[in-house]
């Protein structure tokens, strides 16, 4: 039923946008309430809570949002609701 | 497309093409900057050098701005709806890294150390919420600006109203900011009076946007990010590859904060820099480069990275940058690219700023005698710039004399004595490194890349929303296309030369206020935009109650604790976190001001306001962060209003749904839009 797959297109979009959401949570503010205990991590000479506010929380934002595209890009095939 | 021909910029062949052009344009800009190089060797003045840089950048600009022209409405306010992912994310890259995030971002992680990452973060991560909460409903959606949902999704003239009143508060402190910006590189680098600089900055900005719009707006800002991030890396990559032989500056500044923290230690052993005492009593260094929470604390780093990425999610100049999109698809990947783009610079300013600290901690560190201070800070002091012992490094015997009234000064460079400013840890690099000049020309014409290319966009967001959302939507709904663009452009002249005249005048006030912008959008867009997509049931009545009193408490509170700091403590001292000692001052202060006499009545004032803006506050929250409260205000009412009014028709709640699927065309159709693909 067309009506099956457009809520089932709505229910998997909500869940992808959760998830994202709560890495997004974690890395922009969890990750970083750690910052004294990982700063005892050294790598390269980088204190590892400092490299996550630098680089690494950042990395992650960037692959997050290429992995979104192209998951929500199969979602949208799937339940056929992708544009032509 | 019937007016685009084929060839120009933004036909068929135009976008076929688009990575031989740029990639030509790319090899063009390289070679232009090697010609100057080598007229710098035969002995080119650096003067001649810098005019090079800027007007040949803002004259390419110019062009791709003039051939971009176009008398369709469609191409005027969303580049025909064609610009695809890659390119609209480095276009939206340029759009949101301002002057301030190219020159002065460095610095500022150079002076806070760990807390100025805050910006780093707020800056990015913000893209996260633009991908997966708002732009690709908003591109179904198929509006010409960001009101445009407001009024269709909330029924009228009045949430359109908000959103345009919302818009211009963020924006036009923004765009003038970036003109200021503009005058400054402009006037630094062509040694020209500020005033005229601004206005050749102007003139600059607006022959990128007014004759195409977004279209031309979108093909410079491509343009000007391959400027600003080729100037950016540059130098810094030489300078890695210099230090440590390798040119990743990403990595290898691992090192040099190792050397930080060492010298950190030896310095504050000598006395050469300002210590505090640590639990077991000992003096040590006072603000360590990696040590968190030296000057915002928990709560406040954490808001600000919340405010500063929510007000990134909400800025109707990057989200309008979403509408250009050929598709819903492309919207979503364009977010990607674009967050890479900005990735590209932020996650090199660290770098930037741990290679200058590394420069001047050992500068310090082996005992620099006054008379010896390097050449880099008599550059930067003649414009006031870097200060020694409080006086501006211009004059030898100058700095010799102010540190001589500091009792006990060891007569060497002691970091307690330098002050710089933010501005000049990237434009001084490629000078401390020993390159040539025109590395120097390179930066500036990166600088002012960043700032046009903002100015553009933020233009250009005001000036639609006057002529779309104002003039054709609640004025005059049977405009002609012909007229709807004589009026835009003419509002885009308009805004232009009002931000510019602003600019022109230096105001302090208005330059402070920029930081306002992400908390102002935040607290007044976000909730209703997102509610409006992700809840079906908010409707009109909710969207305007939230819209109002979340705006509403953020202006509150920034105003109250900025220009009526006395009284917003005396009313709200109870929820401050002002200490005894504070309190006690307040009253002093407040006791004195009472009892100065008539002539000393301002300057009791000026006393008193000052200590009052330390400390009024809501739970010691800074104001810059002022979302914090505006946003769970603008929630809860949205929230609240919509369940005691009745739910939106049907015919809205439909609308809904299709935003939420790809599938299909947009929902709205303009009459004079090209045809959606």
């Amino acid at each position: 039923m067309a009506n099956d797959t457009v809520d089932r297109h709505w229910a998997r979009t909500q869940t992808l946008m959760w998830t994202m959401f709560v890495l997004w949570l974690i890395f922009s503010f969890v990750v970083h309430f750690f910052v004294e205990s990982l700063n005892k991590i050294v790598i390269l000479g980088f204190p590892l809570g400092f490299y996550m506010a630098a680089q690494g929380s950042l990395l992650v934002f960037v692959i997050m949002l290429f992995v979104f595209a192209s998951r929500q890009d199969t979602i949208d095939r799937e339940e056929g609701q992708a544009e032509d | 497309m019937a007016t685009t021909k084929d060839s120009s910029i933004g036909g068929k062949s135009f976008l076929d093409n688009l990575g031989k052009i740029y990639g030509i344009y790319t090899g063009g800009f390289f070679g232009f900057v090697a010609v100057l190089a080598v007229l710098e060797q035969m002995g080119v003045p650096n003067r001649m050098i810098g005019y090079g840089f800027v007007f040949l950048t803002i004259a390419v600009y110019a062009i791709i701005g003039i051939l971009s022209r176009t008398s369709e409405v469609g191409e005027y306010y969303v580049a025909g709806r064609s610009v695809p992912a890659f390119y609209n994310g480095m276009a939206t890259g340029a759009d949101w890294m301002s002057g301030a995030s190219f020159v002065g971002m460095a610095g500022t992680l150079f002076l806070l150390g760990y807390d100025g990452l805050a910006f780093v973060l707020g800056w990015t991560g913000g893209y996260v919420l633009v991908a997966i909460l708002i732009a690709p409903f908003l591109r179904k959606f198929g509006a010409y600006t960001v009101p445009d949902f407001f009024s269709e999704r909330f029924g009228g003239s009045f949430a359109r109203f908000l959103a345009v009143i919302v818009l211009i508060c963020c924006s036009f402190t923004y765009v003038t900011a970036q003109i200021f910006a503009t005058g400054i590189i402009a006037s630094r680098f062509l040694d020209i009076d500020f005033t005229v600089a601004v206005y050749v900055g102007l003139l600059g900005i607006l022959l990128c946007s007014m004759l195409g719009g977004m279209k031309a707006v979108t093909w410079t800002q491509v343009a000007q990010y391959i400027v600003l991030i080729v100037a950016y890396l540059l130098p810094v990559v030489i300078l890695s590859a210099k230090k440590y032989g390798i040119p990743m500056p990403q990595l290898t500044y691992g090192q040099a904060i190792q050397d930080i923290t060492n010298l950190e230690n030896q310095m504050a052993a000598k006395g050469w820099a300002a210590t505090v005492k640590d639990a077991a009593g000992n003096a040590v260094f006072a603000k360590p480069h990696i040590k968190p929470f030296t000057t915002y604390d928990p709560l406040n780093y954490f808001a600000l990275i919340l405010c500063l990425m929510v007000g990134t999610a909400s800025l109707p100049h990057i989200l309008m940058r979403y509408f250009t999109t050929p598709s819903v698809r492309e919207a979503r990947s364009s977010v990607a690219w674009s967050l890479f783009f900005i990735f590209l610079l932020y996650f090199t300013a660290p770098a930037y700023a741990a290679f200058s600290k590394l420069e001047v901690y050992s500068l310090i560190n082996k005992g620099t005698q006054l008379a010896d201070l390097p050449a880099w800070m008599y550059t930067y002091g003649k414009l006031g710039l870097v200060k020694v012992c409080g006086v501006d490094v211009k004059v030898m015997q100058d700095v010799i004399a102010a540190c001589g009234k500091i009792a006990s000064h060891p007569g060497v460079l002691r970091l307690q004595d330098l002050s710089i400013n933010t501005d000049v840890i990237v434009l001084s690099t490629p000078e401390i490194a020993g390159m040539p000049y025109v590395i120097a020309g390179l930066v500036a014409a990166g600088g002012l890349a960043a700032a046009l290319s903002t100015a553009d966009g933020l233009l250009l967001a005001i000036a639609n929303a006057l002529s779309h959302d104002v003039y054709y939507k609640m004025v005059s709904p049977n405009a002609s296309t012909s007229t709807r663009l004589i009026v835009a452009r003419i509002l885009l002249v308009v805004v232009a030369l009002a931000a510019a005249m602003t600019a022109a005048t230096k105001p302090a006030d208005i330059l402070s206020m920029v930081a306002w912008a992400f908390s102002l959008a935040a607290a007044g867009i976000f909730p209703a935009l997102v509610m409006g997509i992700w809840w079906k049931r908010a409707n009109t009545a909710g969207a305007i109650a939230g819209m109002i009193l979340g705006f509403g408490v953020c202006v509150y509170y920034l105003v109250g604790t900025r220009y009526f700091a006395v009284s917003f403590h005396e009313m709200w001292g109870w929820l401050g976190t002002a200490s005894k000692a504070q309190l006690d001052q307040f009253a002093t202060l407040k006791q004195a001001w009472l009892a100065a006499p008539e002539a000393g009545k301002a300057a009791a004032w000026v006393a008193l306001d000052k200590h009052a803006q330390a400390i009024a506050s809501w739970w010691g929250v800074r104001n810059i962060s002022a979302a914090l409260f505006g946003l769970p205000v603008g929630f809860i009412a949205i929230w609240i209003v919509s369940l005691l009014t009745p739910a939106p028709s049907q015919a809205v709640q439909d609308m809904v749904d299709a935003t939420r699927r790809p599938r299909g065309g947009t929902i709205l159709v303009d009459k004079g839009a090209t045809p959606a693909h």
